[in-house]
């Protein structure tokens, strides 16, 4: 099967991409995006296990796959594990050498339903790279809030109203509970600088033993913002230091992508209409303040600030 | 009385591509050469992976993108991250 590296020239035929269109995910999605860079960046001699979720449903409608490489669903919670069994039948028939191992979900399969199956695969050794995709909440069933969903987002089990500001909770440290494992790699990236997560994942891959990559994937639908605007909202969220992208190394943090000048939270919540509930109502000053608290504890902590 | 173990749901790679989901467009991006400085970064973009350059020239040159429309589901991500705004979204009509 033909490689489709980003750059290749000549048009690609559908059916010899990696990962092929004529999946169902909504226009615009940063997900799926990701998921493509991700594949093309592990190439061809990769085996993939998936959680359930958005990623799952709309790339495999029965009897059809996206997916250009074996790919195995088996429950909501389980690709971590799933993925630790092939990875030992490949060392117990001594087909281990040249094989890129990915378990695979998105927020809510990691953060919430499936958190102790990766715990369990980061314990035990395996040399698997497990990544979450995060939109911030359960897309795939209706915008549900999840343990990613950030604080005062409006989801809807979380709806803002007269009373209430969203999901009042804040968003599970991911990256460190992973690297408080003690694994060689935990880190982060956005799909909105496609050519450095391309690099990341590859760099990750060649990392031995477990690894945890956290990548960070608007959501046009969930989030109420313009189809177009994916990548646009995706790169805010950085610049405005709500989500930081960092490496984690042995437990120490090695590399930040440090910014010339922070924007304020501001310029990222007035892009989606879930933080919208805060710029209407009468004290959404405060709440505004207190997201760019989380922002600042951000800069200070990991030293965003160039 | 064992139980029987069955296989489990299998499908074949990459056969998605017999849903077309162009269909679901209601703009259409339209490329134009001029401005196009082959960055390429539609392509890395493109979350259907509907957009590939062009052969290179006699040169080795690069010459261009194209959509493939089958897939484009007109997200518009092309055109509002294009750094020399060489598309342009065109409402599709029947």
């Amino acid at each position: 099967m033909t490689q489709p590296g980003s750059l290749k020239e000549g048009f690609i035929e559908p059916g010899k991409r990696l990962f092929a269109p004529g999946h169902r995910g909504c226009a615009g999605c940063g997900e799926l995006l990701a998921a493509r860079l991700v594949l093309e960046a592990a190439g061809p001699n990769t085996i993939i296990t998936n959680n359930t979720g958005c990623l799952e449903v709309t790339t495999t409608p029965f009897p059809t796959s996206s997916w250009g490489v074996p790919w195995v669903h088996s429950l909501f919670e389980n690709a971590a594990a799933v993925a630790s069994g092939i990875e030992a039948a490949l060392i117990a028939t001594g087909k281990r050498e040249g094989i890129n191992i990915i378990a695979q979900g998105g927020d809510g399969s990691t953060f919430d339903i499936g958190i102790g199956l990766i715990s369990g695969m980061l314990e035990r050794g395996h040399d698997i790279l497990y990544i979450c995709y995060d939109n911030e909440a359960y897309m795939n069933t209706g915008i549900q809030r999840s343990g990613a969903t950030p604080t005062y987002a409006s989801t809807t089990t979380s709806p803002s109203g007269k009373i209430s500001w969203g999901n009042t909770r804040p968003k599970k440290p991911m990256p460190e509970i992973m690297a408080a494992h003690g694994i060689p790699y935990s880190g982060t990236a956005s799909v909105s600088y496609p050519r450095e997560l391309l690099r990341k994942v590859k760099k990750v891959l060649e990392i031995e033993g477990p690894k945890y990559l956290h990548i960070h994937v608007p959501c046009p639908t969930g989030w109420y913002c313009d189809t177009a605007e994916s990548i646009k909202v995706g790169k805010l969220a950085v610049e405005t230091a709500l989500f930081p992208i960092y490496d984690i190394e042995d437990g120490v943090v090695t590399n930040v992508k440090r910014l010339k000048e922070i924007k304020p939270v501001t310029e990222y919540l007035k892009t989606q209409r879930r933080f919208a509930h805060m710029f209407k109502k009468e004290g959404g000053d405060e709440i505004i303040s207190a997201i760019q608290a989380i922002a600042d504890k951000n800069v200070e902590r990991l030293g965003l600030k160039r | 009385m064992g139980m029987k173990l069955t296989e489990g749901a299998w499908v074949e790679p990459a056969t998605t591509i017999d849903t077309k989901t162009g269909a679901w467009r209601s703009f259409r991006p339209v490329w134009s050469p001029e401005k196009c400085i082959k960055c390429y970064l539609c392509i890395d973009l493109c979350p259907e992976g509907a957009i590939s350059a062009l052969p290179l020239d006699e040169d080795g040159k690069k010459t261009g993108i194209q959509v493939d429309y089958d897939y484009c589901k007109g997200c518009g991500i092309c055109d509002a991250e294009c750094p020399t705004q060489s598309y342009e979204m065109v409402p599709e009509e029947k």
